[in-house]
């Protein structure tokens, strides 16, 4: 079972999520409404996985953000899940460059009202996948509209979701087309972007990632 | 306790222990070397531009006399800085336009260019003969007593000097005598020295101020004062409404949405199926809206991050590529920050929506305590500041500040957008403010992360 630390400060988000969670068979063994308790939190419970907000208290600033980096500088690899009201690159490259970053996840606060999407990345961040906005992966986009302007919308549909950590057959079930076809359009965006195919989604996210980021 | 000026050294007993008769003899020299070069170049400029103005070609040059003053009056500023350490500001406006033509079309109507300019003939038939006076007076007096045993010993062969070329002295205790007299002069001397620097700054001071009138002056910085109340007020609302969207209507509708979403996991039969996925889809819209609007109000990146990131956020977002290159020593005050990041997002709007620009930039940087950012484009011009509210409100906002707004946009292109908005050297960062990592500049797609993938 997923044991799971959850840090936001609205007491009606957290029990919201909480019940949510657990409704999916995961353990929130502690919630936390500031980032010091977010802390302190993990150091007692070893979760599998920190679910944090990014404005705590006492700033309201960008707290969550921050005692996440702050954690994983401690025991690199300890998946996190940051939930922003913001889309932010900023935020999103930070925690991308924190330890190897895998087991990172960037998502908009407003994902968890599609409670089986938003399990369903809370389960693979655990499992050391990388998760990132599609929001992000967006306005990523459209800069780097120039190499970008070959692949078609449908391609560009299948890198957003691509970059959320999804699978072959996830992407397809997404986009309601087999998944043989979601592998056609992989093989045609890599080739397009000059990007090597391998096999872990993980990395491939990560490579896609980074080629949009500048590369 | 040290002296941060001539006129308060003078008063100390310390003064002359201090570095401060030696400023005083520093800033009469270089007064006499400034006055004396000043002189040269007037009557050059005067003559030669007189004898070819029959020709057309002098007329440059009866120009350039005519702005003499100005470059000779910065000068003064900054040589003023050696007796006294408050800065005398620049009193000439910003040019209307870039290009020479626009800087000189200003500087000619403004009366402190022509006072500048007599300023500039005082310097060079008045001051600096009296200035050369007064140092060689001082120089001349006790380097020929201090000079004396030395010259006796060489020039007079042993036997006989000539002190200042008054007194006859033939014996090596006389000479000595007049070099000790030189010696206990030299201090004594060295207050009426500090005493016409601090006049000669006085009356630089005087000559180069911005005129005012006080009262009106005492009303104005009253004005000022509210004008800066009040936008702090707005910008406290502004935050109050961004914080209370945030943590209130967001947040609710955040958990509207999950419990939309946990419904529809429950296998309801039609028509309520299809109800709750409409609910749902409104939820998503809510969320999206209250999303832009919050960020619209104010960005949280800005107070988190500061300037350069939330510039890279609006670049990020922008329909027209754009290039953002920020060189800042770190955190910006924050009114700087957010007057200048407003600025800057009417900027790209207008780029976005007017200018057919296939691309823009961004650039900022730190020059003579100000930030000046500029927004240039490659489209087709023809952007009014008057026409447009959106920049007039920037221009206001920024004029509170004292920060100025200039738009240049010829028909045909390109757009320059200016703001500068001054900015102190080593103030200290607003409350909470992360330092920036270092003096990072690049394109708005940012370094690649590397070999990760």
């Amino acid at each position: 079972m997923v044991r799971v630390v959850l840090a936001e400060d609205s007491v009606l988000l957290r029990d919201g999520l909480v019940g949510l969670l657990e409704r999916f068979g995961l353990r929130v063994v502690a919630g936390a409404g500031t980032a010091d308790e977010l802390i302190a939190a993990v150091a007692e419970h070893r979760p599998d996985i920190v679910v944090t907000d990014v404005r705590m208290p006492p700033g309201f600033s960008d707290e969550g953000l921050r005692a996440a980096l702050e954690l994983r500088e401690r025991q690199p690899g300890l998946p996190v899940l940051v939930l922003s009201q913001y889309v932010q690159r900023a935020y999103a490259e930070e925690l991308l460059d924190s330890s190897d970053g895998t087991g990172v996840g960037y998502l908009l606060k407003e994902r968890i009202g599609h409670v089986e999407e938003f399990v369903d990345a809370v389960r693979r961040v655990a499992e050391g996948a990388t998760v990132v906005d599609p929001e992000v992966v967006r306005q990523l986009l459209r800069h780097r509209r120039d190499p970008l302007s070959r692949l078609t919308p449908r391609e560009q549909d299948v890198l957003a979701l691509m970059a959320e950590g999804r699978s072959n057959s996830a992407v397809a079930g997404a986009l309601h087309v087999s998944e043989g076809t979601v592998s056609k359009h992989f093989g045609s965006i890599l080739t397009k972007l000059d990007l090597s195919v391998t096999d872990a989604t993980n990395r491939r996210v990560l490579a896609v990632l980074a080629y949009l980021r500048g590369a | 306790m040290h002296s941060t000026s001539l006129r308060q050294a003078l008063r100390a007993p310390r003064y002359l222990l201090g570095v401060w008769p030696w400023r005083s003899a520093a800033y009469l020299l270089s007064g006499a070397l400034v006055g004396a070069a000043t002189l040269v170049s007037l009557l050059l400029l005067a003559v030669v531009g007189g004898a070819l103005a029959v020709v057309v070609v002098g007329l440059p040059l009866l120009l350039m006399l005519a702005l003499a003053g100005i470059p000779l009056a910065a000068l003064e500023r900054r040589r003023l800085r050696l007796v006294d350490p408050v800065v005398l500001p620049d009193p000439h406006r910003d040019p209307d336009g870039t290009g020479p033509a626009a800087w000189v079309r200003v500087r000619l109507k403004e009366p402190n260019t022509w006072r500048e300019l007599g300023y500039a003939l005082l310097c060079a038939f008045v001051f600096w003969p009296l200035e050369a006076v007064a140092l060689g007076t001082v120089a001349g007096v006790c380097g020929g007593l201090l000079a004396a045993p030395v010259v006796m010993a060489t020039a007079g062969g042993g036997e006989e000097v000539r002190v200042l070329k008054v007194w006859l002295a033939d014996s090596y205790p006389q000479v000595f005598a007049a070099a000790l007299t030189g010696a206990l002069l030299l201090p004594v001397l060295a207050y009426p020295l500090g005493l016409v620097a601090a006049g000669r700054a006085a009356l630089t001071r005087r000559l180069l101020s911005p005129r005012y009138d006080a009262a009106a002056e005492s009303r104005i910085q009253e004005l000022g004062r509210s004008r800066i109340r009040l936008v702090d007020a707005f910008e406290a609302e502004r935050r109050r409404i961004e914080r209370d969207l945030h943590d209130g209507a967001q947040q609710r509708l955040v958990a509207l949405s999950m419990a939309l979403g946990l419904a529809r996991l429950e296998n309801p039969g039609e028509p309520l199926r299809g109800l709750l996925a409409r609910a749902h889809d409104e939820a998503d819209t809510a969320l999206v809206e209250i999303r832009e609007l919050i960020r619209g109000i104010h960005p949280q990146v800005l107070t988190d991050r500061g300037l350069r990131e939330a510039v890279e956020d609006i670049a990020d977002r922008s329909t027209v590529p754009v290039d953002v290159r920020f060189d800042l020593p770190g955190r910006l005050p924050e009114p700087v920050e957010t007057a200048a990041y407003f600025a800057v997002s009417e900027a790209l709007a207008n780029v976005a929506k007017h200018s057919g620009a296939a691309r823009a930039e961004v650039r900022g940087r730190i020059a003579d305590g100000a930030l000046v950012v500029e927004v240039t484009d490659d489209g087709s011009g023809g952007a009014d500041l008057a026409a447009g509210s959106g920049l007039q409100g920037v221009a206001d906002r920024l004029s509170v500040l004292d920060g100025r707004l200039l738009v240049v946009s010829p028909p045909g292109g390109p757009t320059v957008f200016r703001v500068r908005v001054p900015c102190p050297p080593g103030v200290a960062p607003a409350p909470g403010a992360v330092p920036a990592p270092g003096p990072v500049v690049g394109p708005v797609v940012g370094p690649v992360v590397g070999t990760r993938a």
